[in-house]
Order: C-alpha cells, then structure tokens, then sequence
C-alpha cells in the first residue's frame, strides 16, 4: 500500500466533449499496480475526410491507463505509428519494453463508422486478434470503449466495463438555492449529461439489472418517495408514499423485485415489492434500525445494515426461512453492504480510528481489509466485471467520485468542476 | 416549567396578600400598607411573562453523534413548546436531520429516530400526536457547510416547524 502511495502520480485529464454536458468530470489516476503492462495504443488511420470528433486510440489509451493494469506508451514516445501488423517493426517496441501493440482503422460507413484494430504481442511477435466495431454518427467513444474491452479481455482474462455508464446525484447552487441533479455519464465520466433536476434532495439512484431502468429517492413530494424511471422513454412511477422512511430501492437480480426500507410500522424496516403484482412483504421485525439492504446474486438473501447490536453492522437475511445472521464483527461502524457479483465479496463503509473508509470482507472466512485512505468515504458501487468499484468522497469540503481496484492497488478520483457529486451507481452491462 | 412556577408564585403572594389584608384589621401596623404595592409589583410580572409567551421559542434541538437521547436543555426546551402546543390543533413538523458522518441511508434512518424521540417526549406532555408530522431529510439538508466538527453539531438536529 505505501509503496503504491510513493510511486510517480500519472496524471491524464479526458477532455471534456462540448455536447451540452454539464459538470463534467475529470480522471486523476493517484495510483497503479507496481508493474502494469506496457501497451502502445498507435494511433489509427482515417480513411475519412476531415478530422475526427474524437482521438479513437487515445480514449482506448485512457481507458486502459485508468484500469490501472497497463501503462500505455505516450504517443510522443513511439518511434513509428503502424496502421496494420503488418506495419510494426518488433524491434523498435522491444527497445521501448512495450508489450502489446494495438493498430487500428477507421472507415466512414453510410451512417457512421467502423473500426477494425489489431491486438499484436510484442515477445511472442504474432497477432492475438484482429477485429471489428460498427458505431454510429455519435458513437466514436462507444467504439473506443467497446475496443478498449476487448483489448483489456484479451489480455487479462477479465471482462472489460469500459463501456459501462454511471449514474450520480450533483449538487450546486442556482441562485443561492440548492439544486440536486440526477446525472448520468460514461465511466470516465465524460458524456455527462442532466437525466432530472430537483428543488428537493434526490438520493440511492440504482440501476435495474437490464440497465434500462432506474430506482430512486426522491423528497420532491415533501417526503422521501421511491421512484422508478425508465432512461429510454423517461417514464416515472412513484412506487411508495407511505408515512415515514421509503429509501433504499434495489433490484433483485431478475429484475422483479425491490427491495427497500419503510419506516410505515414505526422504524425502518425492510420490505420486498413484488413489480408486477405490486405487493409488499415485510422481511425484518425488528426494533432498531434496518436498512441498505442489497441483493445476494443468487436472489436468496440480502445482506443489510442493522444497529440491533448497538452499533451498525452488517447482517444477512435469508428470505426463505426470515433467519438473520451477522456478518461484520471488525469495527464499531459497518455499513451500506454491496455485494461482488461473484458473490464471494461484500464492500462496505467501515469506521477505522475514527475516520470511514471503504472497506471489503471476504464472506467465507470474515476477513476485513480496508482499500481506502481518504476519510468521509460512503456510497460504493461495484462494476459489472467485479474489478473496481466507485464510491463517493471528499476533497476539502467538495464532494468528489473516486475509483479503488477492489485489491486496493489501483486508484483514481473523478472531482467534478463544479458542484458536489455523490453517490455513484456503476452500471450494469448493458449487453 | 419557568411560566407555571411563576403563576404559582404570582398565587402565594396573592394569597399572603389576602391574610395580609385579614391581618391589618387587628394589627394596623405600617408595614401591611406596603403589601398592596407589592401585589401590582407581581402583577406586571406576570404581565412580562405573558409577553415572554409571545416570543418565538428556540426551534432547533441539538444530538450527539450517533445519538437520539435528549439533552437535558432540549427536555427544558420542549417542555415549553408543549406547553405552547398543547390544546392548539396546529399541526407541527418535526424534521430530523444528521450530520455527514456514516451513511446516508442509515443517516435518514437515525434522522428519524431523533425526530421520533422529540415527538414521543411532546406526546408525554400531553401534545396531540395526531398534530405531529415527523420528517427525516438524513444528511441531505445540513444546516451548516463544512467537514468539521462544529458545522456537524449544527447538523445533527431536531426542527420543530
């Protein structure tokens, strides 16, 4: 960990794209693994007229630097541009220790473009694949991120989430009046776009498993009240009104079901609802405090909050049978679980001499590692391929977004320019 | 509390006044004749009190972290909204809040409890719970910017609106 901490801070800004985003944020990469992968991602060719909206190969570029597991050769490094394998010159990467070249074309099709790049390995000297994508007139960082996964697959062996999308609550004044945004961007945070903007807080956006949908709080009633929102039509159900607390929505993983917490019985309790008949079943009776709960992958349990015990910690609830059983035992202050989609893992806020960082417990043997160092951390998200997760931070008195490898070895902050931003909700594939 | 002590004070001397008076039939001694001033003095003390009814009380009670116990100065406090509240059907928002510290779910969920715990002390001193709304906006609605502990003992509080 320390020796991560001193190693060089490689800084690399994504130019914000002009589309009418707002609030767009910006990756600083404070930390890698020790020995990430050398790749040269060289530049394609353009067999278009004029110039391109986006740099194709330097977005693939960025997208593997912030994975932390490679480290692309800057382009001002590379001693030729080869456009096809056959145009590489193995000896000139070999003396630059680059392992892997990508080569790449873009074409301009009837109504946007195609991509065809080539993964090379430098050592073994032979193509590991060529291959193609077709995006539309918009769609040039799709394509990037699209090649960037299959990239990153190749040669990890872990499915790429660099076509994933994130959604996050924005904060700014308007004329001395808060004003809560639900946002939505790319990954790396470009693309930012305004999904709905409150006059009242809006808080735990969380995607449905299809990523066609989202769940939220809203307070623009005056009460907190669960909604649902489809992002293709922009259709908005209220879900709940009832007297009290209704926060916390999750989806099953089937996409059915939420979960959620009504205080309607006198404390926060945790209920399933049923989507398609619209009933409730209450899961917890308890006194105290129960909420945050999330969905086990297998759909059989959850695993929720508690201060039954005196202080939070974190429980899990097998539906079946109602049995509640702890799960945290490390620390006075565990909570908001989150569970890899292997299942083997929970993420969590976990208090650690007095400051709250994000921390991950081995399920199966108990074992608690912290993977942060900055205080006041809440809210992580887990990717799709179970390699990082986003959770919400602080800089001075800002909110900002930040990323953890869930080994701790990779880090990287997304601040906003303006505004706070918090609460993040990592996408799910959306394919 | 300070209000019906004073009243009861107001009574004694009323009543002392009263033996007083039945007293100087049979002693006429000077002092007595001073005692009827005396009685308007408590008079327009009572007077300054009813005004002091009048003057908005302190609205906003305060928890430590974590917390939902109330202090013994938001027991005083409340004890004198209630006073206020008690045979007026007005209704009353009580909005639980919490400071940036643990989670905002958990958060929302201890905002409640503290709004709860300002209610059902309300409802002991005979408020109409049926005029009491609680309302937990979490951490989402701070009082006070800043990541530092006195802007949080701000934050961590009980409205009464």
């Amino acid at each position: 960990m320390i020796k991560s901490l001193l190693k060089t801070v490689a800084i690399i800004v994504i130019a914000s794209v002009s589309l009418g985003a707002r609030a767009q944020l910006v990756v600083d990469i404070t930390s890698g693994i020790d020995d990430p992968t050398p790749i040269a991602v060289s530049p394609f060719s353009w067999s278009g007229g004029g110039v391109l909206k986006e740099d194709v190969s330097g977005i693939i570029s960025a997208d593997l630097r912030r994975s932390g597991l490679f480290s692309p050769v800057p382009k001002e490094d590379m001693l030729s541009f080869p456009k096809t394998p056959e145009d590489v010159v193995f000896r000139d990467w070999r003396i630059l220790g680059t392992e892997y070249i990508v080569t790449g074309r873009i074409e301009p099709q009837a109504s946007g473009y195609l991509l065809t790049f080539d993964l090379v390995n430098v050592f073994g000297q032979h193509k590991m694949f060529t291959k193609q994508v077709r995006g539309g007139q918009t769609q040039l960082r799709d394509i990037a991120h699209r090649a960037a996964d299959e990239i990153f697959e190749a040669i990890t062996g872990i499915r790429g989430a660099f076509s994933t999308e994130m959604v996050y609550v924005h904060e700014e004044s308007r004329g001395g009046k808060p004003s809560y945004v639900l946002m939505r961007s790319d990954i790396d945070g470009a693309r930012a776009k305004q999904l709905r903007r409150f006059s009242a807080p809006v808080m735990s956006p969380m995607w449905s498993p299809n990523g066609q949908e989202l769940a939220y709080v809203s307070f623009e009633t005056g009460r907190p009240a669960i909604f649902r929102e489809n992002l293709r039509t922009g259709e908005r159900k209220q879900l709940t009104n009832f007297k009290g607390i209704n926060s916390s929505p999750t989806w099953s993983p089937d996409g059915t079901k939420l979960a959620m917490v009504l205080s309607k019985d006198g404390n926060p309790e945790i209920y399933v609802l049923d989507l398609a008949s619209g009933k409730f079943t209450r899961m917890t009776r308890h006194f105290s405090i129960d909420t945050e709960p999330n969905w086990m992958p297998d759909g059989k349990s959850l695993v929720f909050t508690s201060d039954r015990g005196g202080k939070p910690q974190i429980y899990q609830l097998t539906l079946a049978t109602g049995q509640v059983d702890r799960l945290t035992f490390d620390g006075d202050y565990n909570a908001r679980p989150r569970v890899s989609p292997d299942g083997k893992t929970l993420v969590m806020v976990h208090r650690n001499r007095g400051t709250f960082t994000i921390a991950t417990m081995d399920i199966n043997s108990g074992r608690m590692r912290v993977l942060t160092e900055t205080t006041l951390d809440e809210s992580p998200s887990i990717a799709p391929n179970g390699a990082m997760l986003m959770y919400a931070t602080k800089r001075g008195d800002k909110g900002i977004l930040a990323a953890v490898s869930l080994d701790a070895g990779v880090k990287y902050n997304l601040p906003s320019q303006r505004g706070d931003v918090r609460e993040p909700a990592w996408s799910p594939y959306f394919d | 509390m300070l209000k019906s002590v004073k009243t009861g004070l107001g009574l004694a001397c009323v009543l002392a006044v009263m033996a007083g008076c039945s007293n100087t039939n049979s002693d006429k001694s000077s002092g007595e004749e001073y005692t009827q001033p005396e009685v308007d003095t408590q008079v327009e003390t009572t007077v300054v009190d009813e005004s002091e009814k009048m003057a908005p009380l302190e609205n906003v009670v305060y928890f430590d972290f974590d917390e939902s116990l109330l202090k013994p100065e938001t027991r005083e406090l409340l004890i004198r909204h209630a006073d206020r509240m008690r045979g007026t059907p007005a209704a009353v928002r009580l909005e639980g809040h919490a400071d940036e510290l643990g989670t905002r779910e958990y958060n929302l969920a201890l905002g409640e409890r503290r709004a709860n715990a300002v209610r059902d002390f309300l409802v002991l001193q005979g408020v109409d719970a049926a005029n009491l709304e609680v309302i937990s906006y979490g951490e989402e609605r701070p009082a006070q910017m800043g990541s530092n502990e006195a802007a949080r003992a701000m934050n961590r509080r009980v409205v009464i609106n």
